[in-house]
């Protein structure tokens, strides 16, 4: 497999410079017919609208995502393209949409679903952990289970209690999921594809506060790449990206941090220090080769994610590449993550997310003057 | 709209006001213009168990069937008798044998449905080729029923693997352990394909303490709102291991809850099972044509304990198995055949030998000491093993090899 990933130009969010040279790109290339600004949001409905036209097989259902489009309009415009038999609205139950989606999926379909918010899901982590995750194992390969589950994760928004959890890590910790994170509008489309095409379950996490992130976007280059992709039998799935080159320290982020650590990356530059930024796209499963091939290249990495340290992901992340890289490693590996707490009221949450001082600090800590 | 006490039909009154203001479409709203039955009459099961051949083998009067509006049974044919009556002397047979390999260490656990082997039968019977049924771990009996290999059967009990059979190959789910997550994959299987204009119809089972479980709520009412052919099949054997049904619902019975989800319930007799083959083909049928969902409550008993290693003693009282022993599916239904003329002798003998078959089957496929292959471990996580599987591949083979080369 030769992996296609070309990320580090596509690098966007809540980022000042990064929008502005998007905005920058978009006058540029006004007149040109292919590349445009649009949002993850966008990125995410085409994704869903062009796999729904290539195989009929693929419906999308959960809670208001049918006429309304989703609480975050990703399903926008779905049930008038597709109709309501392909793209639909179920009772308020997440178990049922994720139990419903298992028997689907048995039967020929290949159910993208939505979990409403993060911490909604919750009701239907039997389905998830006991059947969607251990069904191919169990029949031995004679049931897959092709499902996207996707799942709206993460702060940043000023959202309400329960609408900004990180439950990554417990998908992450269950043997037989994948576990996809995008952070770029154009990894927003290329990963959703590539997740509907899975053979394999797929828990699809997207970052929330991503969702209006804005970028320059050449889609018919997307589709041609997905195509192309298709035909050889290649993708970028499983592989991490180099958001950001750089030689002095690593920063391994993922979904909603990524924007964080490349402004990071960009005030670092700005002392003198080049950080190079790992976007990991893929938890599960976790591209140790791009990973490590940064940090025995730096020497030194900080890992950065919104969920708590505390036997999470970005443990996991600081684990692998100790065992991996220890002999090349001037400065033991930090991590910038969460608090162990309760995710924040908004009036709080400034205080819990990883910030971009916060990780500067962690670089500063990782021992420059030995 | 009220709940009608006695039953009785007006047929007097438009389908629309029969319907009443809540149900004006849907499943129930279909079936009381085909039947010209209130919606009450519909959906509420009949006022009491639906029962045809008694415990004594004597067939009931007609009246006594279920012989009001909405709850009428055709006796099932003698070729569909004789051969629910062979399955049951089969399931019989099975369970008593798993039993022994059990205590012979040659099976891990086997919750046996001794006792309950004619819903176990009628559940399989009633469906055609093309239709699915969702077991549950005491299901195993239906699931041989379905034509699927007795040792592939027991693969999960063997311990091998958690599952010895391709489920979409037979259309049977895998025995499922956790309560009433499998209703929701039926409930998949049946959406999929109506979506597909497909006339297959799925059989759903759980026990009595399932009903209890978030899952079977959010099931029967996914099904009944979109409308699907689903047979919701609940064999209530009183005990959810030791916890006696009384405190799991105080509904006036399990087939009750149909009613809030706006679908048909029906009770019936467990351990009849001309009555079960009646009211699931009835209800299959009606699923297919487009009266679904529904569900069907059978009372029955659990005679032996949950699994091996649970003790009954500690939660029930002999007498009350006693009871039941009187009320066993098999011996009125060799009475009832025998005193129709439709078994003989020779009939019974046939059938036991048969059934005597299934059982050295067992022995033998599960006497044998199949090898296992520890890279199965990894094999079939994803289709595609990942790197990290194929890394810890590759260290158990190594340690294998040196264990194989220091012995």
């Amino acid at each position: 497999m030769s992996p296609t990933v070309t990320t580090s130009s596509e690098a966007n969010g809540n980022v000042g410079a990064a929008t502005a040279r998007a905005a920058a790109k978009a006058a540029a290339t006004a007149e040109s017919a292919g590349p445009q600004t649009i949002t993850m949001a966008k990125a995410l409905n085409t994704a869903m609208a062009d796999a729904m036209h290539a195989d009929s097989s693929v419906l999308v259902f959960g809670e208001d995502v049918g006429t309304l489009g989703g609480v975050f309009r990703i399903t926008d415009g779905l049930t008038t393209t597709f109709g309501e038999s392909r793209c639909f609205d179920t009772p308020l139950a997440e178990s049922g949409i994720v139990g419903m989606a298992v028997g689907m999926a048995m039967n020929g379909m290949r159910p993208v679903i939505e979990m409403q918010f993060d911490a909604f899901a919750y009701p239907a982590f039997e389905q998830i952990v006991s059947h969607v995750a251990k069904m191919h194992n169990r029949t031995k390969g004679a049931v897959k289970l092709p499902i996207v589950i996707r799942v709206p994760y993460a702060g940043g928004i000023g959202g309400v209690e329960h609408h900004c959890d990180s439950s990554e890590s417990y998908y992450a910790h269950t043997a037989g999921l994948k576990v996809f994170t995008p952070a770029t509008v154009a990894d927003g489309y290329r990963m959703l594809r590539e997740a509907i095409d899975s053979d394999d379950p797929v828990m699809f996490m997207e970052p929330k506060k991503l969702y209006w992130s804005k970028d320059l976007v050449d889609l018919e280059g997307l589709r041609a790449e997905h195509a192309a992709n298709t035909e050889r039998g290649t993708s970028s799935e499983g592989r991490a990206a180099v958001a950001r080159p750089g030689s002095d320290a690593t920063l391994i982020a993922y979904g909603p941090s990524v924007p964080t650590a490349l402004a990071a990356a960009a005030a670092a530059a700005e002392e003198g220090r080049s950080l190079e930024v790992i976007d990991v796209r893929s938890i599960v499963p976790f591209d140790d080769e791009t990973v490590c091939a940064s940090v025995r290249k730096t020497g030194r990495a900080v890992v950065i994610a919104e969920a708590h340290g505390f036997a999470s992901v970005s443990s996991e992340i600081v684990a692998r590449v100790q065992e991996r890289c220890f002999h090349y490693l001037a400065a033991p590996i930090r991590r910038v993550t969460g608090f162990d707490v309760p995710y924040p009221a908004p009036k709080l949450e400034h205080y819990y997310l990883p910030g971009v001082d916060r990780i500067l600090d962690a670089v500063d800590d990782l021992q420059w003057e030995d | 709209m009220t709940i009608s006490a006695d039953h009785t039909a007006l047929g007097q009154d438009s389908p629309e006001q029969l319907a009443g203001n809540h149900v004006t479409e849907g499943a129930a709203a279909e079936a009381v213009r085909k039947f010209g039955i209130t919606v009450e009459d519909y959906m509420l099961p009949a006022r009491h168990q639906i029962q045809m051949v008694d415990q004594d083998g004597t067939l009931n009067a007609h009246t006594e069937q279920g012989a009001q509006p909405g709850h009428e049974y055709a006796l099932p044919g003698d070729a569909e008798l004789l051969a629910a009556y062979e399955h049951l002397v089969v399931g019989r047979r099975v369970n008593d044998q798993n039993s022994a390999l059990v205590r012979q260490g040659r099976m891990a656990v086997y919750p046996s449905s001794h006792g309950q082997e004619a819903c176990q039968v009628a559940a399989a019977l009633c469906l055609a080729d093309g239709d699915w049924i969702f077991p549950t771990y005491r299901d195993s009996v239906a699931v041989m029923a379905r034509g699927v290999d007795p040792v592939q059967t027991m693969t999960l009990f063997r311990g091998d693997w958690h599952n010895g059979y391709d489920p979409a190959k037979h259309k049977v789910g895998i025995q499922c352990t956790p309560l009433t997550t499998q209703l929701l994959h039926a409930v998949g299987v049946a959406h999929a394909a109506k979506l597909r204009g497909e006339d297959t119809v799925v059989l759903a089972m759980c026990g009595d303490g399932a009903t209890s479980e978030g899952d079977f709520h959010e099931a029967l009412n996914f099904a009944a709102v979109f409308h699907l052919p689903v047979v919701f099949f609940v064999q209530n054997n009183q005990y959810a291991i030791s916890v006696p049904l009384a405190h799991q619902s105080v509904a006036p019975s399990l087939a009750h809850k149909a009613v809030g989800y706006g679908m048909a319930g029906e009770r019936v007799d467990g351990n009849d099972v001309v009555a079960l083959l009646a009211v699931l083909g009835r209800a299959v049928k009606l699923a297919r044509d487009g009266s679904g969902p529904l569900l069907v409550e059978a009372h029955t008993y659990r005679m032996q304990a949950h699994t091996n290693a649970d003790d009954a003693t500690r939660y029930r009282q002999d007498s009350e198995v006693a009871q039941w022993v009187a009320r066993d599916p098999l011996k009125r239904m060799q009475t009832y055949l025998t005193g129709r003329g439709l078994l003989d002798d020779d009939g019974a003998a046939r059938i036991a030998e048969k059934a005597e078959a299934v059982a050295t089957q067992l022995r033998e496929g599960l006497g044998a000491d199949v090898p296992v292959d520890p890279q199965d471990l990894f094999r079939y996580v994803f289709s595609t093993p990942t790197p990290q599987l194929k890394e810890q591949s590759a260290m158990l083979a190594d340690e294998i090899a040196r264990d194989e080369a220091a012995k």
